[in-house]
């Protein structure tokens, strides 16, 4: 009797044992920005195809690359910047899942469908995509705020109200557009006259740093480079915060969803590429962040406020100043680390 | 006869010596034994990860961050000097230079604060009956218990500019607009004194507590001065104490990282930002790995005076 009892109980383990993996037929470990991936998105994923998703953050472009390089991570999904993708594909760590291929990408808009940062699109699956112009709090400026001259050559009454993002290949590269340059000039006298530029504007900035929307919204500063998203979420805490489109120039980005070569669960990964490709699952990602995707008919399913947005959707007459940035080359690159580190000092 | 006796007597002695040094060396292979582990832990976790960053300094800088496998000394180089960029001229690498001196001055000014702050603190604790005092010891390990950056963060609400000092004087009308504290570096120092206090309190209070009190009342009875007294008879005797406070809050002063971060508004970089800078949006890593070096360098030195100093004053 009681042998019989302890052999049930052991199978009853084993059964709960091996029921628990039975649960989710399948994993994805996606690498994604901090608070930016819809929980509504990851939960409509696990559901559907019966997957248990894992999430997990970094911060910069670099951050995500040093820790992807070395192999080990068990990540499956990396989600990098326009201005990264070049690298992640020389360096060999992306797998080429030909999302041209797949059945949603009929739903890419045209202009999507062949970026410079990857031809074709064999790897990566747009995200997001924005644009990095100036946040104003019109209470305390009524001038153009399309211009990048507030935040270079700013007027007295703005002077100690600045504030501006640390990303040095955004910042340098509005003061490049600025002055007349294109993206990744080694041209020796537009650079010479960014850094005097950049030189000159600090002493009139408050600080270098993120927590943009806090800043904007507690009123600490009146003019911030930032992020459209952002600038967005500010404008919904503190009305008076608007969004300038510098017309001297400013940069766009995009993010784009890539999978690892040494991704462990290749079908899921590509299984959520072709997902994040559908109309109404784009519109989640967009409705959590505040961007704007690039997946046709993904409006009618997008909140209203997102629709209307000045910051989301670019007016007609600043569209030809937004100017996509490849990666620069490390020699040009290495130019603007210097003019970084003279303006930090 | 005599003379008989002596020699048994030091042979006597001399075996009675064998064998404590034999003991003795026996001991010590036993504690080299049991010190393994650690050693193991110190060679591969500390010594080892540190060889290798002293390697990379002597690298060639990967296209975009880690290091390619050829000898270079530009790591080096360019910690001290720079090429410009527009004409090619080689002169001092004045910004580095002035990111190290602006570490080494605020990581002092902040050492100064703590201690002017913690030593009539620890001394408050010190002389009060045993009982209370473990309380009040209790009350400076509070801070501990939260993570550094909420704390730094806090500090940035009380000295914004619209944060609470700057509110309460405009209300009450001493101010008419508010003094600019924050993304100082006023503010960086004000954030690391806050956050390091209680490393100087605490070996301070250590060397307090052992202070014999007689002394104090012998100077008093011949009539010395508050201040001489003070001066010297209480510092000399908890000197110790000080120059373990001092360490404890110079060193990671030094390479702080959060609080010039945070409090210091990305304006005014310290060490540990400008190195954070080379391994990331800069991608340097050799230079990186040099200006890493040249801290523990100072580090070094540093605590090499320090620890000289000492003994010529106990000298």
């Amino acid at each position: 009797m009681m042998r019989n009892y302890l052999v049930k109980c052991l199978i009853a383990m084993v059964a709960l044992m091996f029921s628990a993996s039975v649960f989710a037929a399948g994993e994805l470990h996606i690498y994604n920005w901090g608070d930016y991936t819809s929980p509504e998105l990851v939960e409509k994923f696990e559901q559907e195809y019966d997957v248990k998703v894992t999430l997990t953050d970094y911060d910069s472009n670099e951050t995500a690359l040093a820790k992807v390089r070395p192999g080990g991570h068990g990540f499956d999904i990396v989600v990098p910047t326009s201005t990264h993708v070049p690298i992640w594909i020389e360096e060999g760590l992306l797998l080429e899942t030909r999302p041209d291929q797949m059945e949603n990408f009929q739903h890419v808009m045209e202009a999507s469908r062949n970026p410079d940062f990857d031809p074709g699109r064999r790897y990566t699956v747009p995200w997001l995509w924005g644009s990095t112009g100036i946040s104003v709090n019109t209470a305390e400026y009524d001038g153009d705020i399309n211009t990048s001259k507030i935040l270079f050559d700013p007027p007295e009454s703005l002077k100690g109200k600045i504030n501006v993002v640390p990303e040095m290949g955004d910042v340098v590269h509005m003061a490049i557009f600025y002055e007349g340059g294109d993206v990744c000039t080694d041209d020796k006298e537009v650079l010479k006259r960014v850094r005097d530029l950049l030189v000159s504007a600090k002493a009139s900035w408050k600080s270098l740093d993120y927590g943009t929307k806090e800043k904007l919204v507690s009123g600490d500063v009146a003019v911030s480079m930032n992020w459209n998203g952002y600038s967005m979420r500010a404008r919904t805490e503190r009305p008076e915060v608007n969004y300038g489109y510098p017309i001297e120039g400013y940069p766009l980005w995009m993010d784009n969803v890539a999978v690892l070569k040494d991704a462990n669960n290749v079908e899921n990964a590509k299984l959520f590429q072709n997902f994040l490709m559908a109309p109404e699952n784009a519109a989640l990602v967009s409705n959590f962040a505040n961007y704007a995707n690039a997946i046709m008919g993904s409006d009618t399913y997008m909140i209203e406020e997102l629709r209307e947005a000045p910051e989301v959707m670019i007016p007609e007459q600043f569209q030809a100043s937004g100017r996509f940035i490849p990666p620069c080359s490390p020699e040009v690159q290495s130019l603007y680390t210097a003019i970084w580190t003279e303006l930090q000092k | 006869m005599p003379n008989s006796a002596t020699v048994v007597r030091r042979s006597d002695r001399g075996l009675h010596e064998q064998s404590e040094t034999a003991r003795r060396k026996k001991d010590v292979r036993k504690n080299l034994l049991l010190c393994t582990p650690a050693l193991i832990v110190l060679i591969f976790a500390a010594a080892g990860p540190l060889l290798i960053v002293l390697i990379y300094t002597f690298l060639k800088a990967g296209s975009y961050g880690g290091v390619i496998w050829e000898w270079s000394w530009d790591g080096w180089f360019q910690v001290f000097l720079k090429k410009d960029i527009f004409d090619g001229t080689v002169s001092i690498a004045d910004a580095h230079i002035s990111i190290f001196w602006r570490s080494v001055k605020l990581s002092v000014q902040s050492t100064l604060a703590a201690l002017i702050l913690g030593f009539p603190t620890a001394y408050f604790i010190a002389t009060r009956s045993p009982k209370t005092r473990n309380l009040w010891l209790f009350l400076i390990t509070i801070p501990f218990w939260t993570n550094l950056l909420i704390r730094t963060f806090a500090i940035m609400q009380v000295i914004r500019d619209q944060g609470i000092i700057n509110t309460l004087l405009i209300n009450f009308g001493i101010i008419d607009s508010p003094i600019e504290m924050l993304y100082t570096e006023f503010s960086i120092m004000l954030g690391m004194a806050y956050v390091y206090l209680p490393l100087m309190v605490l070996p301070l209070y250590a060397s307090i507590e052992k202070l014999d009190f007689r002394l104090i009342e012998a100077a008093y009875d011949l009539y010395a001065t508050r201040i001489f007294v003070l001066w010297r008879i209480i510092i000399p005797l908890v000197k110790p104490g000080i120059i373990a406070g001092s360490i404890l809050v110079f060193i990671p002063s030094l390479g702080a990282y959060v609080t010039p971060r945070v409090l210091g508004g990305g304006k005014n970089l310290m060490l540990g930002n400008l190195i954070e800078l080379q391994f990331g949006q800069g991608r340097n890593w050799p230079l990186g790995a040099a200006l890493s070096i040249t801290l523990l360098v100072i580090v070094m030195v540093s605590l090499l005076v320090y620890v000289q100093n000492l003994q010529r004053k106990s000298d």
